[in-house]
């Protein structure tokens, strides 16, 4: 016999709300020309891009790093459009092309069926606007959703104009809302390189190249041309302090590694150009790979993280100078000492025993995980999804235990990857089915008879009474 | 990184989620040699993924969890952030009767709830507005943030001299003469006097090859949570659906709706993914707090838990092997955590509970459970 539990969520997810052959997120060079073959091949396509992305999550740093040097042009959508339809005229050609393109839209969940999960009624991706969300079905789904910044902190990282590469080119070629005019480039692979060429087209001063290794790292030719610019070069430096007023910073610290003599680099800008990430954010919260039914696309397939030991020698270096109160989670405030030292967050007491504790003693337990610190620092735990501080704890991590980055798990991401308002990721018009199956625990009556009248005949009326939508 | 390799403990406790570390800090409090071991990390199933509620007036351990929650900070010496009472409101006139009705029933049993009206539970929930019908106030139970909790037991364990060894699964029992004298582990045999069995959903995989049916059923269940909100005065508000609270951070983390029953694996979940339910829990979060729709959902998350047929814990010492000790607080046991470690030390030392008669709690209740009966209930996964 084979019954029904009704509080169960079989057959109580809606399907999706529109569906399309090819769906696309990311309207960049690569997503848009995904959208175009798919659009002329004849299949319906949609093409979802986050951007222009609401002003307070630009602000926020999500998704990408732009450290609060950006002019107020990010706060008007309108012109904001106009801007992204300029930078990238493939957008007007998909439009032309029969391509149902959304802006101002972002991808915030993918679902899709597996061994721990069967009640989907189809792979779905949700997306939202500023006012809603909807659920989109899909035969293909082709992820164009770039790299993200590897952020890396030391004092004053969390002062307005330390940005990331990333943050740095959309600011300037996205949305052309780039604040600064002065800027120090740290790292020298061709990441950076390519940082300081493109901050010099656009008549940006460079005011030099940061590298923890002993010579510059990127191709010669790259190097040539910012050389030849009269770009100033600092192999073997790492940096010390961003330093400077409610404004943001003003100068940057620099020493040479295993040396005390430091130069004062005066900018107003400070670019991490150290590494970048493939932003698969939306596979990776799935726990899904790509495959033949979603295909990564442009940068976010073809960027190279990089190499793990590269990133722990800045991370290194950069520690040495990073003093105990230096911020490592800018959401959460929590420094480098609380890290390091596991201790709970500052609105909780710290009683004694604390003290004894660290990363040290948690980690001679057995392997930790990120996930782990950021239950009990809250390191990672807030808006950014610990886009600025994931590296940090993890480099932090393989420090203390001695092992490589790679080593150390990934941090997890989590749906929605997009911070999604609850009145906009809301469904105002679910399935009949999950409203009347809907119980806030398990649905089982006999879970909350009191133990006394268990077995007595005052149970089965408790039952009764007790049974339907009961929690405490 | 240190790897040890112990030989034994008097005790060996196979879990390391509130149930177990609750077990092995009473054990350890006794001055017993204790061992927790896990699969992984501490807390890192059910324990460190739910909703972190503690008031539950059904329980036989009710009384003993009411006694406890307000000295845990002090007695494990690590803050489990517990706040005290709770209030629950509705915008639904059969949701607020049917609480209105659970209070009177809490108030008869001697734990005090007031009833709110609409006006009462605006003023003590800021978040909701009128369309908040009232509420009822329970000026008992409380919450704790369940991952600090599960560390503090760790920790607290291991402060008594107690060792807690991650990453190291209990493979099978060893028993002997009637006894279980060994579990063996990828790190070899670990031998005990006692053991315990703690192991949430994998219980009953661990005690089959004993002979010993085990009956729970395991399921998925979500939650999300938000940017903080302003700090309300007592944070353990929920209804609507809903369970949840908001953190002294001010997130609020509520879950609640249906789960999705699964199959159980030896070496645990292979993933705990989330559904659009993010989207339903999302829209009662909403409409409980009308003032805070605006806020960013920023996380979902999923765990498992084990049910027994009829939702009641198993809590009980068995007949044969007489030194084994099976705990499932089935899906309801956070909060009891306190409480259900004191009654699982008394079993192991004493052989029966000494503050409370857990007799109903008994595995023998379900001797003749039907084989089936995961499909006579629509469990199966
Ligand atoms: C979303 C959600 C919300 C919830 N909300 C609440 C709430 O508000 N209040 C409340 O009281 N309860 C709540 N619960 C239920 C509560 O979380 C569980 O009842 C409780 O955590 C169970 O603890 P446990 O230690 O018995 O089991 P678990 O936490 O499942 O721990 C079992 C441990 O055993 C380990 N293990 C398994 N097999 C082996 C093996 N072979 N060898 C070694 N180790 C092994 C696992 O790794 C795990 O750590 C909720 C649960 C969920 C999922």
């Amino acid at each position: 016999m084979r019954a029904v539990d009704v509080h169960a969520i079989d057959g109580k997810l809606a399907g999706p709300d529109e569906r399309f052959e090819v769906v696309v997120v990311g309207a960049g060079e690569a997503g848009t020309a995904a959208a175009i073959a798919a659009a002329g091949e004849g299949a319906s396509v949609l093409l979802v891009d986050e951007n222009p992305v609401r002003g307070d999550l630009i602000g926020t740093d999500v998704p990408l790093f732009h450290g609060g040097r950006m002019t107020a042009a990010v706060q008007q959508p309108a012109r904001m459009i106009d801007q992204l339809l300029a930078s990238n005229p493939g957008i007007e050609t998909a439009l032309e092309a029969g391509v149902d393109v959304r802006l101002g839209t972002a991808a915030w969940g993918l679902y899709v069926n597996g061994p721990a999960m069967r009640a989907l009624p189809a792979p779905m991706l949700g997306i939202a606007d500023a006012e809603r969300a909807t659920m989109i079905g899909f035969d293909r789904l082709v992820l164009a959703t770039g790299a993200r910044d590897l952020v890396l902190g030391f004092a004053g990282w969390d002062r307005p104009g330390v940005m990331g590469a990333q943050g740095f080119a959309a600011l300037l070629t996205r949305y052309d809302a780039f604040a600064g005019r002065r800027v120090l480039i740290a790292g020298s692979d061709a990441l950076a390189l390519d940082t300081a060429l493109l901050a010099l087209s656009r008549g940006i001063e460079v005011a030099g190249i940061v590298e923890v290794a002993e010579a510059m790292r990127g191709p010669v030719a790259l190097v040539d041309r910012v050389r030849a610019a009269g770009v100033p070069i600092f192999p073997a430096h790492t940096i010390v302090a961003a330093e400077g007023g409610i404004d943001g910073i003003e100068r940057v610290d620099i020493a040479a590694l295993g040396a005390d003599t430091r130069i004062t680099v005066r900018c107003d800008t400070l670019v991490l150009a150290v590494g970048a990430i493939p932003a698969t954010e939306l596979l990776d919260a799935a726990g899904v790979a790509a495959g033949d039914a979603i295909a990564l696309a442009g940068d976010c397939a073809t960027v190279v993280r990089p190499e793990p030991c590269y990133v722990q020698a800045w991370s290194a270096a950069l520690g040495r100078h990073a003093p105990p109160e230096t911020i490592v989670c800018q959401c959460e405030e929590v420094s480098r000492a609380d890290l390091i030292g596991v201790q709970p967050p500052r609105y909780l007491d710290r009683p004694a025993r604390m003290a004894a504790r660290s990363l040290a003693t948690l980690l001679a337990d057995g392997e930790a995980h990120p996930d782990q610190i950021k239950r009990l620092t809250r390191a990672g735990m807030g808006a950014c999804q610990g886009r600025r501080c994931r590296e940090q704890v993890a480099c932090l991590l393989a420090e203390q235990q001695g092992v490589p980055l790679d080593r150390v798990p990934a941090a997890s991401l989590r749906i929605p990857v997009r911070p999604v308002p609850l009145g906009v990721l809301a469904d105002w018009h679910e399935r009949a089915a999950m409203t009347a199956g809907w119980d806030v625990w398990f649905g089982i009556p006999t879970q909350w008879t009191p133990y006394a009248i268990i077995g007595t005949p005052e149970e089965a009326e408790q039952v009764v009474g007790l049974g339907g939508n009961m929690h405490v | 990184m240190s790897e040890p390799r112990p030989k034994g403990a008097s005790v060996v406790v196979i879990g390391a989620g509130v149930t177990g570390l609750s077990a092995a800090w009473w054990l350890a409090r006794s001055g017993i040699d204790v061992i927790v071991l896990d699969k992984g990390i501490v807390g890192w199933e059910a324990s460190g993924r739910n909703g972190g509620g503690a008031s539950h007036y059904q329980s036989p351990l009710f009384a003993e969890e009411q006694r406890l929650w307000p000295q845990m900070d002090e007695l494990l010496g690590y803050p489990t952030e517990y706040v005290r009472e709770r209030i629950i409101i509705q915008r639904d006139p059969a949701l607020l009767d049917h609480y209105r009705a659970v209070g009177r029933m809490c108030s008869a049993m001697g734990y005090r709830v007031d009833d709110l009206d609409s006006r009462q539970a605006q003023q003590a929930v800021p978040l909701t507005d009128e369309t908040c019908l009232g509420g009822i106030h329970l000026r008992f139970g409380g919450h704790a943030n369940p991952q600090r909790t599960v560390q503090a037991y760790a920790w607290a364990i291991q402060d008594l001299g107690g060792r807690i060894l991650q990453h190291c699964p209990a493979l099978a029992i060893e028993t002997a003469g009637g006894r279980a004298v060994a579990v063996e582990t990828p790190r070899g045999r670990i031998a005990c006097d006692a053991l315990v069995v703690a192991a949430g959903p994998q219980a009953g995989m661990l005690l089959a090859p004993l002979g010993i049916d085990f009956p729970i059923a395991s399921a998925r269940a979500e939650m999300i949570v938000t940017e903080p909100a302003p700090l309300m005065a007592i944070g353990g508000v929920d209804g609507n659906g809903l369970y949840g609270r908001q953190t002294l951070r001010g997130n609020l983390a509520f879950g609640g709706g249906p789960h999705e029953w699964i199959a159980t694996r030896p070496d645990g979940p292979s993933a705990r993914p989330v559904s659009p339910l993010v989207r339903n829990l999302a829209r009662r979060v909403a409409e409980m707090f009308p003032r805070a729709a605006h806020l960013n959902v920023i996380r979902s998350w999923a765990g498992i838990v084990e049910n027994t047929p009829d939702g009641r814990p198993i809590l009980d010492r068995l007949r044969d092997p007489g030194n084994v000790t099976v705990a499932t607080m089935s899906g309801v046991g956070f909060g009891l955590s306190p409480a259900s470690g004191h009654a699982i030390r008394d079993l192991v030392v004493d052989g029966a509970c000494s503050f409370a008669d857990i007799a109903k709690l008994g595995l023998t209740r379900f001797a003749g459970l039907a084989p089936d009966w995961r499909e006579r209930r629509g469990w199966a996964a």
